[in-house]
């Protein structure tokens, strides 16, 4: 007979401890959690910058003190950890095989499983950079790793292609061990980092900023990179021939994005949504699988991860009234869908029953605004709801709270637009 | 009179500033921590290092992530990161414990963020 959880959470982050916490104090005594690397805590042990917290525990704590607090109050509970282990398949049926080197191959059963595998970084091959493939090209996540926990320097000259948080965060800890960073590439007009980032990270230490910019060759004949050509492209994102401009450099460090960690998802069967990479979740993060849950970075990239807690309590207490057969599973009542400059919402199918007062809605916009309306119509094209916001962009994510009351009375799908403010 | 535009950091919002250099009247700030940071930019720009120390006594981990409990004067940021270099730290180690007490006459102490 397998070993059977009330809810089995996958991934030790501050997705999981939130989810896993929230759901125990909603009266769940049985809860495992299964995490890979040897500690808790997930992609926030590397970021030891400060900037976390300051909407949950209105403080600005760094990443290990953020996660110590959670796994602090972990431990206040009942909830039981393995670390060490990896997660290898979840079946529809909800159990879950796991291997480590202590217990060899477990084969689990859970009554609800929370999702929360996080996300991991592109990599050159993903985006196809050309040249040579010398030593010195990695991801910024990759270095972070290296500097903040192993204690290795990676580079000395420096190049940052891409302006995403994990590249400036980095631009400015190599800045601060002795590298010399000669300049953060960035292809599109805007960067994709938060503007404190900027500021603190680049500006602080004049390190220059290339909009609309790519590497377009890496050179490194001997094994190490040893210079990268770097040219303005177009609108299309295409180089302009003639802007070429070289660096000088022994490292590359990639900033270009993360991917929600979804192969669990997928061979579960679970709907994933094409914009996000994550999956298609209902307002209580329930996915397209009844009782199997998700939160955090696994369903949408999170840039604060106070969000990524809310949303996770949000998926605890949701596994919690699962559970207790307090919710409804099974089909939507409306589906939310994305109209002008939004590029997608989560969750994007809402069932009445389950919502209380108001349900909070995430979603990115893709294009900076300095400052818009936020109009939710229903299909008949009539308001639901407006939200007047300063600053939207792509590069920060939105909330909003849209009230039971007003959706009761919406017919069909709902739409959420962003109409920009004229100058 | 001479305007700097420059964005508040104080948190994740980022609100566009205009701070006056010489009234030091701040402009665009939503709330009013971020007319003090305007006003700090121009008088006296001032950070939060984070960084790590070496670390012995704890097993599988080398390093110990660290904070100044403050802000510091932009300007030290370098000289703190060479007194950080000399440091060696040995566990246990308790979240919020000193580190360097008063880091380079700022007042300011160094803490650790990890508990090993
Ligand atoms: C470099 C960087 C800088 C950031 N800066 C800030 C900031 O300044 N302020 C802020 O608020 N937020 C910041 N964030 C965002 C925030 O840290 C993340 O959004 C948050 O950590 C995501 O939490 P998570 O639990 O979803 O994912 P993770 O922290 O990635 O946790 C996922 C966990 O799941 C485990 N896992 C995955 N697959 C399996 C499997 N098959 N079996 C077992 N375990 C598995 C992983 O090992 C990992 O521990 C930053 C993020 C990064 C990457
Ligand atoms: S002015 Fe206030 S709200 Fe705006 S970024 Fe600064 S601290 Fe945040």
């Amino acid at each position: 007979m397998s070993e059977y959880h009330d809810l089995i959470v996958v991934g030790g982050g501050p997705a999981g401890l939130a989810a896993a916490c929230a759901a125990w104090e909603k009266g769940v005594k049985d809860i495992l959690i299964i995490e890979r690397d040897k500690e808790l805590g997930g992609i926030l042990n590397q970021c030891i910058h400060n900037g976390f917290g300051l909407t949950y525990f209105k403080e600005e704590l760094t990443g290990p003190e953020y996660a110590g607090r959670f796994i602090k109050m972990l431990y206040d509970t009942g909830v039981t950890v393995r670390t060490d282990t990896m997660v290898l398949n979840i079946s529809p049926d909800r159990r879950v095989q796991a291997v480590n080197t202590h217990d060899g191959f477990l084969d689990l059963k859970a009554g609800a499983i929370v999702l929360a595998m996080g996300c991991r970084e592109r990599t050159r091959g993903a985006i196809g950079i050309p040249g040579d493939r010398p030593a010195g090209v990695l991801t910024a996540g990759a270095a972070q790793r290296y500097l903040n926990i192993e204690g290795y320097m990676v580079g000395k000259r420096v190049v940052i292609l891409g302006s995403g948080d994990i590249g400036l965060i980095m631009a400015r800890r190599m800045t601060l061990e002795g590298a010399k960073v000669l300049a953060c590439v960035e292809v599109m007009p805007y960067s994709g980092g938060l503007n404190r980032n900027i500021v603190q990270c680049l500006n602080d230490f004049d390190i220059p900023l290339y909009l609309s910019h790519t590497i377009t060759d890496i050179v490194g004949k001997n094994g190490r990179v040893e210079k990268v050509v770097v040219s303005e492209v177009d609108e299309n994102r295409a180089p302009i021939p003639g802007t070429e401009m070289e660096f000088e450099c022994d490292t590359v460090l990639l900033s270009v994005g993360l991917i929600p960690e979804n192969e669990l998802s997928r061979t579960a069967g679970i709907e994933i949504n094409p914009r996000t990479n994550g999956p298609v979740v209902y307002e209580n993060m329930e996915t397209s699988l009844p009782g199997v849950f998700a939160a955090g970075n696994v369903v949408h990239v999170h840039d604060l991860v106070d969000f990524v807690t809310a949303e996770s309590q949000r998926a605890g207490r949701a596994a919690a009234d699962f559970l207790a057969g307090r919710s409804v599973s099974g089909d939507a009542d409306l589906e939310l869908a994305c109209g002008d400059h939004v590029n997608y919402t989560v969750p994007r199918m809402l069932r009445l029953a389950n919502i209380d007062k108001a349900v909070g809605v995430f979603f990115r916009v893709n294009k900076v605004m300095a400052a818009g309306t936020v109009r939710v119509t229903d299909a008949a094209g009539a308001e639901v709801a407006a939200f007047r916001r300063q600053h939207m962009a792509p590069g920060e994510m939105e909330q909003i709270q849209l009230p039971k009351v007003l959706l009761e009375k919406a017919a069909g799908p709902i739409t959420i637009s962003v109409e920009e403010a004229s100058e | 009179m001479a305007i700097r535009k420059m964005i508040c950091i104080t948190c994740p919002r980022g609100c566009h500033l205009e701070v006056d250099t010489e009234t030091l009247e701040v402009k665009g700030n939503t709330c009013p921590k971020g007319a003090e940071y305007g006003r700090n930019e121009i008088t006296d720009p001032r950070r939060v290092l984070t960084s790590t120390v070496r670390l012995e006594g704890a097993p599988g981990a080398c390093r110990l992530p660290v904070k100044t409990a403050g802000p510091i004067p932009k300007g030290l940021l370098f000289k703190a990161m060479d007194a950080l270099n000399a440091v060696t730290v040995t566990a246990p180690v308790a979240v919020g414990q000193v580190v360097i007490h008063d880091l380079l006459g700022t007042g300011v102490d160094l803490v650790a963020c990890k508990q090993f």
